[in-house]
């Protein structure tokens, strides 16, 4: 009998193997208000620590600056949060549902977390209203990417983000030929179309005129509210235009935290990078 | 993107299509139609000989998929042409019948000749044509696909993906050398007699083939054309220049990967199964890396990343090796590897590179 019940138990139809049901990623949680938790953080490349113990909290909507010198693991801080780099212990979530650190990059993507490179990566050989369409929010599997066709709606959001990164004028451009500001502004719009929670921007005034750094200051504040967005930078002028809150790395943790004006006062903080 | 939108983009493909349908039509009439004394006469030698380039040129359009669009240097595309050559030999061997020299009803001639009893399992099924043209595509894309499903997951790019392809198809020509494979050893399959009751020897036959090179060629081109000018293949080129950023914005970069070059084998293998009738013989010389580094040439010659630009080096570079080789046979491997380093050195972007004056990705 036993084995007829186990074959009943096989043989159900009200319900599939586990391993047909399809993985869901759940919803993005916001209940505490925290967009990004990272908790004890660890990596090690070849014994170099690279992340060590960091603990780091984005609030939704918020915008965040951080900075610090060469090799405080900010860039890897970035891997980690993107699925590139696995860290060695920690944990690292995406609202209160979603584990980042069971993801892929697509998948992480997906969930509406969105990167621009320290350089700017775009693709040079598509023009730039074709960058901004493979960015675009959608099904990103090989089929329905296939036999993808671009429906009037968005055909406006692709208008509506070549209007806010100023490059309506150059859309019908190679991507390649854009000056370097207009390349850092075409992977912001690229972020702007996937629709993420969260953006981590990269140096994103980096080899930006003062005019160019003032725009994009405005941009990324524009965007503050209705995502959260993480900034890292070197440049302290930049940093001192759009930060509410700062946070400085050293060493692959956390040293200080606070607005700019405690930042600079903060003497741990002189040492190490302000004032050197 | 429709086809018809994605070809009037196209020019250099819409006179190449031209080409080959004119070349589809006329080369069949002027060698059944035309007396032999005519000087619009074509021989069935020539005819054979252009039947083969078509071939050639639908693997060229294959690894251009691949190379040109996708990035991946695939130097084991012989691999899949010669697996869907030797679906069409089994087909053909087993239409032998007893006209083979030992008059055996079952076996082909060399399992006679090594004292086979009968026939291995995996050449049943293969007297029926739908089952081997069935496997001509099936067999290139199985071994395309587990091979792409470990290589594209663990993410090798680059140079040593190139060397893995290789050595698939170098295992692959040294198993196809063995007898015990049951796939006729260095001698191969070949003494083909006819396919689908038509005789292989006949003219009718022979324009027949040529005429389904010359389709096949241009349903190859237009499903390329159309992956291409989808968003798919702006993808496929995105990864080829940024393959990071892609996976940033949320796309499978592996699964791209993998399907496009399943499809890129499974054109290779139907060229290869066009290819044996006409030629007359498939042996594991095909599978040699030699072969498909050729195939690599043809691309860069015509030019990476245009189609038409492969099938117009796939026709250029075996033009120049039919005449070479006969001309000086010794040159012939020298002239192949000048053409390459001067090619990569100087045109960059083919011999197509010349007429077209924008780059268009």
């Amino acid at each position: 009998m036993r084995v007829l019940d186990s074959m009943r138990a096989f043989m159900r139809r009200d319900q599939v193997f586990d391993f047909l049901v399809p993985v869901v990623p759940p919803d993005l949680d916001l209940t505490h208000g925290v967009i990004l938790y990272l908790e004890n953080l660890n990596v090690s490349f070849d014994g170099f620590k690279a992340i060590n113990d960091l603990n780091l909290y984005i609030d939704d909507g918020e915008l965040r600056c951080i900075i610090g010198p060469n090799g405080a693991g900010k860039t890897t801080m970035m891997d980690i949060i993107t699925g590139k780099t696995r860290p060695d212990s920690g944990s690292a979530w995406f609202g209160q549902e979603i584990n980042l650190l069971d993801m892929d990059e697509p998948e992480i993507a997906a969930a509406g977390i969105g990167r621009k490179f320290q350089k700017p990566t775009i693709f040079e050989h598509h023009l730039v209203i074709d960058n901004l369409e493979l960015a675009m929010v959608g099904d990103k599997r090989v089929w329905p990417t296939l036999t993808a066709r671009i429906s009037g709606e968005q055909r406006d959001r692709i208008e509506e983000v070549l209007q806010i990164i100023g490059l309506s004028d150059q859309a019908k451009l190679a991507a390649g030929s854009l000056s370097h500001g207009q390349k850092q502004w075409l992977e912001i719009g690229m972020l702007l179309m996937q629709n993420p929670r969260l953006l981590l921007v990269d140096e994103p005034a980096a080899g930006m005129t003062h005019q160019e750094m003032d725009r994009t200051a405005e941009l990324l504040t524009s965007l503050a509210g209705t995502h959260s967005v993480v900034v890292v930078e070197h440049d302290m002028d930049f940093v001192r235009s759009i930060a509410k809150k700062v946070t400085v790395l050293h060493q692959g943790s956390v040293l200080a935290e606070g607005t700019m004006d405690e930042i600079q006062n903060n003497q741990q903080v002189i040492e190490v990078y302000l004032g050197e | 993107m429709t086809l018809f939108q994605a070809l009037k983009t196209d020019r250099g493909g819409m006179i190449t299509l031209t080409i080959i349908a004119l070349a589809t039509v006329v080369v069949p009439v002027c060698n059944l139609l035309v007396p032999e004394s005519n000087p619009f006469h074509v021989s069935t030698f020539t005819m054979a000989l252009l039947g083969k380039y078509l071939c050639y040129g639908l693997l060229a359009i294959g690894v251009d998929l691949v190379w040109g669009y996708l990035g991946i240097l695939s130097l084991g595309h012989g691999a899949f042409f010669a697996l869907g050559g030797y679906g069409m030999g089994m087909y053909l061997m087993r239409q032998i019948g007893s006209r083979g020299v030992y008059g055996n009803p079952l076996l082909p001639d060399f399992m006679v000749f090594l004292n086979w009893q009968q026939l291995p399992w995996f050449w049943h099924g293969f007297q029926w044509f739908w089952f081997a043209m069935l496997m001509v595509i099936l067999v290139p894309a199985l071994l395309a696909f587990v091979f792409g499903w470990f290589a594209f997951r663990s993410r090798v790019t680059g140079v040593y993906l190139s060397i893995m392809t290789q050595a698939l198809t170098y295992a692959l020509l040294l198993a196809f050398y063995r007898n015990e494979m049951g796939f006729g050893g260095n001698n191969g399959l070949t003494d083909f007699k006819d396919i689908l009751g038509f005789s292989l020897q006949a003219d009718t036959t022979r324009a027949g083939l040529f005429i389904a090179s010359g389709v096949a060629l241009m349903f190859g081109y237009l499903s390329c054309l159309y992956i291409t000018r989808s968003r798919l293949g702006r993808v496929c080129t995105a990864i080829r220049d940024q393959e990071d950023r892609v996976r940033f914005i949320g796309y499978r970069v592996e699964n791209v990967k993998l399907w496009i070059f399943t499809f890129s084998a499974v054109l290779a293998g139907i060229a290869g199964a066009l290819y044996v009738p006409q030629v007359g013989i498939i042996n594991p010389n095909e599978f040699s890396p030699l072969a498909s580094i050729e195939m690599v040439v043809w691309v860069a010659v015509g030019g990476r990343a245009t189609l038409y630009g492969a099938v117009a080096g796939a026709l250029l570079v075996n033009y120049a090796k039919s005449y070479l080789t006969v001309a000086m046979p010794d040159a012939w491997l020298f002239a192949l590897g000048a053409l390459f380093v001067l090619v990569t050195l100087f045109l960059p972007r083919g011999v197509t590179g010349l007429l077209r004056k924008k780059e268009v990705a």
